[in-house]
């Protein structure tokens, strides 16, 4: 089994660690859906999770702000530290968490409330603002992040359902950053969304990078090499090989890997 | 000769039919094979045309003669006996009960079928007595001679009748059977015609909306021709004498229905919503399985159980706190019967019915805004009332009304446990009455049906109808509209 | 701006958070208290049900030696039935008192009053006319001591089971407290016991003066006749104009409207249709009043929407591929629905229509309005025809006619009336549901 996992210590400054993963295994019941993970996720840069469907890419990105408690049968073990802190210690909250540690999803899933009280939503329930003034100051701030201001400033008021699926995904990233979390998990976030969509949501993922620690789950290849910095191929629930984005698809140590980027298994 | 002496015929002929369809058929070719259809379709297009025509005729002219014999003979009675239209019904029921006490006695040989037309209008009451059939008063020369009119006019019906049936039956009969031939798509037409049997199914629901709607709408034109149509919508005062002199208000009434209706409402909803959102949200596997079945249980109990438990139970037990000499000492409530026990019973009533309807609704909330909400770190009741819910609530609204259109047709409960007296009143404690409940006691007993206290259960039938159509067509267009938004 | 969540350990839990936590509890436990009550109100009716239901299966009854003299019965005494039928129950009477008090000096108990007929209080008074029927039927006993076993009084019935006490008849002009005192003596030497009560079940109901003679049996053939004329209606009409609407209606105005009648159909309160079968079946069809023919007839309208609606969710639930495989061999479009579709959807429709005759059989709304109230059902049909033609009553309107009796033993009658309904309606729920584990199809 350990020789299915790399150990991945190269070129990681310590100190610059966002995440780290210690022998995390995921169970859905009785399939083990993750095996014996150990990876370091650095600040303020993109991450790539690529591999086949059914890898297990998006479970061990769930279980990174403990979506995953949110199904009965799903049971994670191991340890996964954020900023060296163990986020499934009995003491921790996964509201906190997943108040540092934001999400956007698959399918854009915008509320169906207007574009302001889809944003506004979270620093709400988390009492980030004061008054009205400051939360219109956060509003305004989260969708400037989301790239998608221009286009909604004039629409506040209007249902967030009414976009259109590129700029709904958008609203999501906006919404998810008016938090103000550190990590941003974004799981195969345009997967729903056609070519010019996708290109103004990776151009987003880039600029986001500044100021977060960026998790991107994706099935395209290419995504990966265009948004990220580091790349982890997971393949039937092991991590295989996790390295700067470069040397994963131009020079793959593991012959797994490089069957799966040059189109052999997929 | 009798419809179902009639029927055996007919249906003996479509026996016949088959079996003789089914065998002209394979005799006429020299292999079976060769038919168009299978042997059976012959005898069944035979069968078919012979039956179906024949008993539809049959079933027509069964319903529709006594109409036309008694619409002849109410044109023969001297309008020196009647006033009005509703004392006219009421000589026709005389007609038609001598009419049918002289069958009687004809068929218990007392008289003798020359003896009829003989008959001295003086002693018919007692000799229908003696064959147990009792008349309300002694029978007039006029009306006698009516009821002889009826039963000649109908013994001549039924002798057409009986032709008229015959004659079509064997005539679709030879149709049928001189028809078929190896070539006769015999299939075909028998498939056509058991699609006419299924649209004819089908259309049996719009009959009965329109035999609904038609009855309540003449009663109710009856009704407005002996009562003013405004005094009954606006009248604040309900008091039925059927001495003449009735005041029929609605508003009462309506007031009651609104009044038991909320206070029902008012249990079944919040217990109804939160069970829902318990159960859809939080529950393990392991409750729901238990807990949802054993909530809808309560559904599964007809109203007159709930009526019973609010009259026995309910009522009783709340005179116990509320009553005079009550544990709280308010002496607020007279009697067992009032707005309180039967709103509260019927709220009882509904919880299953909000909460299956609001679990449907809220598990037609997608996941991916559930995690969505999750994802910003919200919580799960946080979750709830601000997400799932805002996204559920047309769809709630929708349950609520349908609800609200099965408190208000509700008949049972209220007929046990609201009371009798139609008062326009705050008091949950004191006992009012519900259109419902005055449906039942106006058209119950012997009530003559000419009478505008009896008519007016008609109208506000037909109030209740529109009322409760209006709140389901309502409900189900948000529900529809709901749904559709997530599909 | 605040930032107090993002910038704190994890390990600490801010305010906020426990406060947010405060309130995700309080909401659960809302949603626990809501689900607790409705299971308390289920609890407490089925409970009620039972404790006053369960007594109506016991009745107090006598056991009597009565000495039928020849001389008050037939003095001719040639045993002719058309003679002795000239002998009423008010003959009988003094037989029955006077069979009371010679038990009660047999035992040794002291009758307190001045003669037998002092005591008649304790007896019901269908007694008499029980023991001449007896005694017309079997002419032989006359002239001789017969041992007979009569009802005794509703009050007496109540005292025995605790609804009636001494207190409570202070004020009754019907009995005394003295007539307590002789009944508990005769319950000591065994005379008068209370019994399994078969003729609740299957009796027949009896006049206001007489709960403890009322019976549910004929009211059951009434619901029985009536459910006939709902499944043999019901059934063929429903399956039929769902084939229809789910096989071969094309989307057009007309099946729109038709679906949407349907739906609003299954939401008219039931009285309305008790106003229907009023002016349809009885004003203007002329079918008799109080006839289960035309209760059946009203339930079946009522019902059909819901059978229509579980009949489509069969039929839909039958996958495409079986209508194109049977098609695809050259199948008639009637032959792949009668053959395949059909058959493949039957336990699904049977499962509706018995969940639809379920609630047909509960229902009471509509039947007081086509007289099936207020009409004493004493008398057993002699037939088919009479069983749907003749006046009849039916479960649940029985019981409604009992709860409006003034005589609180008619109560007992009807709480035990509604076990009957219940396990009636229980039968059938768990027959439903065993039908759809045992066929159910996953495809």
């Amino acid at each position: 089994m350990m020789k299915d996992n790399v150990e991945n210590k190269v070129g990681v400054d310590a100190m610059n660690v966002k995440f780290s993963a210690r022998d995390v295994q995921v169970y859905y019941g009785d399939n083990h859906a993750i095996k014996d993970v150990n990876v370091d996720i650095l600040d303020k840069t993109v991450t790539a999770f690529i591999g086949p469907s059914g890898c297990g890419k998006s479970t061990f990105l769930r279980s990174l702000n403990r979506m995953n408690d949110t199904i009965p049968i799903c049971r994670v073990e191991g340890d996964i530290l954020l900023d060296g802190e163990d986020i499934n210690a009995p003491q921790v909250d996964p509201v906190q968490l997943r108040a540092k540690v934001g999400m956007v999803f698959q399918k854009p899933n915008p509320f169906p409330k207007s574009i302001y009280d889809n944003i506004a939503y979270g620093p709400r329930i988390h009492g980030l603002a004061r008054n009205k003034a400051e939360l219109d100051e956060i509003v305004e701030k989260s969708l400037r992040r989301g790239a998608i201001w221009d286009e909604v400033k004039d629409r506040l008021d209007a249902p967030g359902t009414g976009l259109s699926g590129g700029q709904q995904q958008r609203l999501c990233i906006a919404r998810a950053v008016a938090t103000e979390p550190e990590v941003l998990l974004m799981d195969e976030p345009c997967s729903a969304l056609d070519p010019i969509a996708t290109a103004q949501v990776e151009e987003l993922i880039d600029e986001l990078k500044a100021s977060y620690s960026v998790v991107i789950v994706t099935h395209s290849m290419q995504q990966a090499a265009r948004v990220s910095q580091k790349t982890a191929f997971f393949h039937l629930g092991n991590l295989v090989e996790y390295d700067d984005t470069t040397t994963i698809f131009t020079n793959p140590r593991d012959t797994r890997t490089e069957s799966y980027i040059t189109g052999r298994i997929g | 000769m009798s419809p179902l002496i009639l029927l055996a015929i007919v249906l003996a002929l479509t026996v016949a039919g088959y079996v003789m369809g089914r065998q002209r058929a394979v005799g006429s070719v020299d292999d079976v094979r060769k038919l168009h259809s299978l042997p059976n379709f012959y005898g069944m297009n035979v069968a078919m045309l012979a039956f179906v025509p024949a008993v539809l005729l049959l079933a027509i002219w069964v319903i529709v003669q006594p109409l036309v014999v008694a619409g002849q003979v109410r044109g023969d009675i001297p309008d020196t006996l009647y006033e009005t239209r509703g004392e006219l019904s009421l000589v026709m029921s005389d007609v038609q009960r001598v009419a049918s006490g002289l069958d009687t006695a004809i068929a218990q040989g007392v008289l003798a079928p020359g003896d009829i037309e003989g008959l001295d209008a003086t002693t018919v009451r007692d000799t229908l007595g003696g064959v147990g059939v009792a008349l309300g008063s002694d029978v007039s020369e006029e009306v006698l001679a009516a009821a002889l009119d009826y039963r000649a006019t109908s013994n001549t019906g039924d002798w057409v009748r009986t032709v008229v049936v015959l004659v079509v039956a064997v005539a679709g009969f030879l149709y049928a059977y001189l028809g078929t031939s190896g070539t006769l798509r015999a299939r075909n037409r028998v498939e056509t015609g058991i699609l006419i049997l299924l649209i004819t199914a089908a259309l049996i629901a719009i009959l009965t909306t329109l035999g609904i709607v038609l009855s309540l709408l003449f009663n109710t034109i009856e009704f407005f021709g002996l009562y003013p149509a405004d005094e009954f919508f606006f009248g604040t005062t309900w008091s039925p004498s059927f001495g003449g002199g009735s005041q029929l208000g609605i508003l009462p009434l309506l007031w009651g229905t609104l009044y038991i209706s909320l206070i029902a409402l008012a249990v079944a909803v919040p217990i109804g919503l939160f069970a829902a959102i318990y159960l859809s949200e939080y529950a393990s596997s392991k409750v729901r399985s238990i807990a949802k079945p054993m909530l809808e249980v309560l559904a599964g109990i007809p109203t007159i159980v709930y009526g019973l438990f609010a009259l026995l139970t309910v009522g009783p037990l709340l005179v116990g706190i509320f009553g005079d000499g009550g544990i709280l000492g308010v002496g607020w409530m007279q009697g067992g019967t009032a707005v309180m026990t039967a709103g509260l019973v019927m709220g009882i009533m509904l919880i299953p019915f909000v909460s299956s309807l609001s679990d449907d609704i809220i598990n037609a909330v997608p996941q991916a805004m559930r995690d969505g909400s999750y994802g910003l770190g919200a919580t799960q009741s946080e979750t709830i009332r601000q997400v799932v819910m805002p996204a559920a609530l047309p769809g709630i609204v929708g349950a609520i009304l349908l609800a609200a259109s099965r408190a208000i047709g509700e008949t049972m409960i209220v007929v046990l446990g609201a009371g009798a007296a139609a008062r326009l009143s705050l008091n949950p404690f004191d006992a009012m009455t519900t259109v419902t409940a005055k449906i039942v006691s106006q058209l119950t007993g012997d009530a003559d049906f000419a009478s505008p206290e009896a008519l007016v259960a008609f109208s506000l039938g037909m109030t209740l109808f529109v009322v409760t159509l209006a709140l389901n067509v309502l409900a189900l267009y948000i529900v529809r509209k709901y749904r559709e938004q997530y599909e | 701006m605040t930032d107090a969540t993002n910038t704190g350990s994890l390990y600490d839990v801010d305010a906020r958070t426990k406060k947010r936590n405060a309130a995700e509890k309080r909401f659960r436990i809302y949603g626990m208290i809501a689900i607790g009550l409705g299971l308390v109100f289920l609890v407490a009716l089925l409970s009620t049900i039972v404790v006053r239901g369960i007594p109506a299966f016991q009745q107090t009854k006598l056991t009597l030696p009565i000495a039928l003299p020849e001389e008050t019965l037939d003095k001719s005494g040639v045993r002719d039935i058309e003679v002795m039928k000239k002998v009423s129950t008010f003959g009988y009477n003094p037989l029955i008192e006077q069979a009371l008090a010679d038990a009660l000096d047999a035992n040794g108990i002291e009758n307190p009053f001045e003669d037998a007929k002092g005591l008649k209080p304790i007896l019901s008074s269908s007694a008499a006319a029980v023991v001449r029927d007896e005694v017309l039927a079997n002419p032989e006993l006359v002239g001789t001591t017969h041992t007979f076993e009569i009802l005794a009084a509703s009050r007496v019935d109540g005292y025995l089971k605790g609804r009636v006490t001494r207190e409570s008849v202070a004020r009754d002009n019907n009995i005394d407290a003295a007539h307590f005192d002789v009944v508990d003596a005769l319950r000591d030497a065994g005379i008068i016991a209370k019994g399994f009560n078969f003729d609740f079940i299957t009796g027949a109901d009896a006049s206001e003066s007489r709960p403890e003679q009322a019976g549910i049996g004929v009211s059951m053939l009434g619901s029985l006749f009536m459910m006939f004329v709902v499944l043999g209606l019901s059934l063929p009409i429903g399956v039929a104009a769902s084939i229809y609407l789910e096989e071969f209606a094309t989307q057009n105005r007309f099946t729109d409207i038709i679906e949407v009648n349907i739906s609003n159909l299954a939401a008219v309160p039931s009285i309305v249709f008790g106003i229907l079968g009023l002016a349809v079946f009885i004003q203007f069809m002329h079918l008799p009043q109080s006839a289960p023919l035309v209760g059946g007839l009203v339930l079946t309208l009522m019902t059909l929407p819901t059978i229509i609606i579980s009949t489509r969710a069969s039929l839909k639930a039958v996958p495409p591929s079986i209508r194109e495989a049977a098609l695809g061999i050259g199948a008639s479009k009637m032959q792949t629905v009668f053959h395949h579709v059909l058959p493949l959807a039957m336990p699904g429709i049977l499962t509706g229509t018995i969940i639809g005759l379920a609630q047909a059989l509960g229902e009471t709304a509509p039947l007081l309005l086509i007289g099936m109230v207020g009409y004493i059902a004493s008398n057993y049909p002699d037939g088919v025809a009479s069983g749907f033609l003749d006046p009849n009553s039916a479960m649940p309107a029985q019981i409604y006619e009992w709860a409006k009796r003034a005589d609180p033993a008619y109560y007992e009658r009807a709480w035990g009336g509604i076990i009957i309904l219940l396990v009636f309606l229980m039968t059938m729920n768990i027959l439903a549901v065993i039908l759809r584990r045992r066929f159910e199809r996953r495809w």
